[in-house]
């Protein structure tokens, strides 16, 4: 079985393991991207190499209109989608007595207002299929808190009560709802962190090391099969034992 | 629209979108209370019945809406005003 897999934030880092990985598990991927529509295509490439099939799509996933013709995009090209993996996020990162507005508001739409419009444009298709996966990218900031990333640290808490409120939502319609909170893992996001912050979190993660995308992947892959029928509502850490 | 129409399309939708027994559907009857049909079942509905009427529920007229005469009802003046 050939399911629609929709990853948002697609085209690079985590977001591009998680893509590989359903494709490689059997998925037809909808890739989303913001900005760079070349790192999509790369990621497109990766799918087809082992393969998959996959389309990319340009939509700012806090937009309203995107989302919708986003959506409609996918249900044209591969079907409606079963799985959804609510994985685009950015950081604005600074201190809160520095923190401008629009930092803040940026964050919270691309990270949080993406899973309100996302989910629920994908949801209804969901719950007449009495099937579906919602996967949300949480982060270890969001549980234990990390200073500079007030508004990061917000979404990503956020992440987790709405993937257990929809979980109780959508329990009884075959649909799972799970977040899956990475800890350092080695991506852009975290390149930009500079050598001595990398080095000082290395010192912090039990498994002495940084994660690797496919690390998160694969629990990603296990989450959107079958096999995980039985689990939701859940947040699961995936961070070498960082926030033991 | 007829409104017995109505009436046997909106039955037909609840014994095929929610697996309602036929017999157990009255005009009367209460979505959550009698036919058990919980809040999400009543959100399946209203989709159903926005899809198959051409007609579009704002929440706040769903809100209303707790027996299946209701529910016709609410077709019924969307279609025929």
């Amino acid at each position: 079985m050939s399911r629609v897999a929709l990853v948002t934030g697609g085209s690079r880092g985590i977001g591009r393991a998680i893509a590989v990985e359903l494709a490689r598990t059997g998925h037809r991927v909808a890739i989303n991207y913001a900005r760079r529509p070349d790192a999509a295509e790369a990621t497109a490439g990766l799918v087809t190499e082992a393969g998959g099939t996959a389309i990319t799509i340009q939509a700012d996933v806090g937009d309203d209109d995107d989302v919708a013709a986003m959506v409609e995009t996918v249900i044209t090209e591969l079907g409606p989608v079963e799985v959804l993996v609510n994985n685009a996020g950015i950081t604005r990162d600074g201190l809160l007595l520095r923190m401008s507005s629009a930092d803040w508001d940026d964050v919270m739409s691309t990270n949080l207002r993406s899973l309100y419009l996302c989910s629920k444009s994908v949801l209804r298709a969901m719950v007449r299929a009495r099937w579906g996966r919602i996967i949300s990218i949480g982060s270890v900031s969001g549980i234990a808190g990390n200073p500079g990333q007030t508004n990061y640290a917000a979404t990503k808490a956020g992440v987790i009560g709405f993937t257990k409120s929809l979980a109780k939502e959508v329990g009884s319609r075959g649909i799972t709802v799970n977040a899956v909170a990475p800890g350092f893992v080695e991506t852009e996001l975290t390149a930009e962190l500079g050598e001595e912050t990398a080095a000082a979190a290395v010192n912090s993660i039990a498994l002495g090391r940084l994660g690797r995308p496919a690390e998160v992947a694969s629990l990603v892959g296990y989450l959107a099969s079958d096999a995980a029928a039985y689990i939701t509502g859940q947040a699961i850490v995936v961070d070498g034992g960082l926030a033991l | 629209m007829e409104r017995v129409e109505i009436e046997s399309k909106l039955v037909d939708l609840l014994v095929e979108e929610l697996g309602i027994e036929r017999d157990n559907i009255t005009m009367s009857a209460k979505f959550e209370e009698d036919l058990e049909v919980d809040s999400l079942g009543v959100v399946e509905l209203l989709m159903a019945l926005e899809d198959n009427f051409d007609v579009k529920i704002p929440d706040d007229e769903a809100e209303g809406i707790t027996t299946v005469g209701e529910a016709v009802d609410i077709v019924s003046t969307k279609i025929n005003g």
